[in-house]
């Protein structure tokens, strides 16, 4: 008798270990089954990315559509190619948009924002982006602002 | 000056000896595994006397863990107008350190202790021997259950402790500070990683279950039987397990939040 009540006690100790495992990934860590949904991937090539990091967002008008996927050094033009990855139901982005860096908050996150161009053709799989715009140099802003220009 | 040098040389080569033993206690017992039918109602026992009734002191230690590192963060936050990221600080904090290691130095000092003084207890009383005597594997029928119990039971208590903790601090936070409860849960999702934090959080709290069990049960197995042997090696059992804890997770850390 005393054997049957340890059991169901420690089954649901395990109980409790695998609910807090589960609460865990999912309400802590936002993993979720529609993050995997569709997406294309799009590509853009700046001259300095600052703190731009892998997962980071990507927005169009404050609004999150995609995530940045990976960020590599082209070897030949010596810029940083960003891979991305944009929802498939946002596909009308105009080809000659541009993407720009921005920081959110004070704590300095990083994101890639796009602007929208006029183009009537649409960016779509595998496409580059036109043209864009680094991330913001603090210690050039300065010595433009000391060299008074 | 001689006999000192001497000494030296012998209590090193005793800390060597006793490691050695350890490691061959560790190979019996991992490689005696207990027949399922006779072992598996030790195990669920030892289950419950090491992570059941642990569960006391994690939840209530997570909670207030958790009550205070909202409360200090949410003061060195508010300074640089940051009180929204409280909820990504806490749960950082919390899954990839304060959870594993925390709730390992609570199991060694609960869990451990006890495991030590009952093995101790055994072999002073000779219940170890004539268990030998009569042909069943004090090993396999004594110490294997408390290993796979604690190794087993760790990781579970670690990630209670991390939950309860988010909640308390949660609490704090959202219910008493004022911070708005959709950027505490929407930062976190967005800096938590499962598999960069949660799951190395969790390999920590195995790893750390590992060694808290093993020093437990090989203090209590090799101890002077007498009164004055066990409390010796209950106390060892804590003083040894916390520095492992401690100096095991600086190396997990820099393997695994390093950036080699």
């Amino acid at each position: 008798m005393v054997q049957r009540t340890t059991e169901i006690v420690v089954g649901f100790f395990m109980i409790a270990g695998l609910a807090a495992l589960l609460f865990l990934a999912l309400q802590v860590s936002g993993l979720s089954p529609k993050s995997a949904a569709a997406t294309y991937t799009v590509y853009a090539n700046f001259n300095d990315v600052g703190g731009l990091t892998p997962r980071g967002k990507v927005s169009m008008a404050g609004v999150t559509v995609g995530s940045i996927e990976s960020i590599s050094l082209d070897k030949n033009t010596f810029q940083a190619k960003v891979t991305m990855a944009i929802r498939s139901d946002v596909d009308t982005i105009p080809a000659d948009s541009a993407a720009v860096i921005r920081t959110s908050g004070l704590l300095g996150e990083q994101y890639i924002d796009i602007s929208i161009g006029g183009d009537m053709e649409s960016l779509g799989e595998g496409d580059t982006f036109y043209s864009t715009q680094s991330a913001m140099n603090l210690e050039r802003l300065i010595s433009n602002f000391a060299s008074g220009r | 000056m001689m006999d000192y040098v001497a000494g030296f040389g012998r209590r090193s080569l005793e800390v060597v000896g006793s490691l050695g033993r350890a490691t061959q206690f560790l190979f019996g017992v991992l490689v005696g595994v207990p027949k399922p039918a006779t072992g598996f109602p030790l195990l669920i026992k030892q289950l419950y006397s090491v992570g059941v009734l642990s569960l006391a002191i994690v939840v209530v230690s997570g909670l207030f863990i958790g009550m205070v590192l909202a409360l200090q963060g949410y003061t060195i936050l508010s300074d640089y107008g940051s009180e929204a990221a409280i909820g990504q600080m806490i749960a950082l904090t919390l899954v990839r350190e304060l959870g594993p290691v925390v709730t390992a130095l609570l199991f060694a000092g609960r869990a451990g202790s006890a495991l030590t003084a009952e093995i101790g207890l055994m072999k002073a009383t000779e219940q170890l021997s004539s268990m030998e005597m009569m042909g069943v594997d004090p090993l396999r029928r004594v110490i294997a259950p408390r290993l796979w119990a604690g190794f087993i039971a760790m990781p579970i208590l670690a990630m209670i402790f991390s939950v309860v903790g988010i909640w308390g601090g949660m609490l704090v936070g959202v219910d008493w500070l004022g911070v708005f409860e959709g950027s505490f849960w929407g930062n976190m999702q967005s800096s938590v990683d499962f598999v960069d934090d949660v799951l190395n959080g969790v390999i920590k709290s195995v790893v750390f279950g590992f060694v808290c069990a093993w020093i437990a049960v090989y203090q209590g197995y090799d101890c002077v039987p007498t009164s004055a042997g066990i409390s010796s090696a209950t106390t060892k059992t804590v003083v040894y397990s916390s520095l492992a804890v401690l100096g095991l997770d600086f190396v997990l850390t820099a393997v695994m939040f390093g950036d080699f």
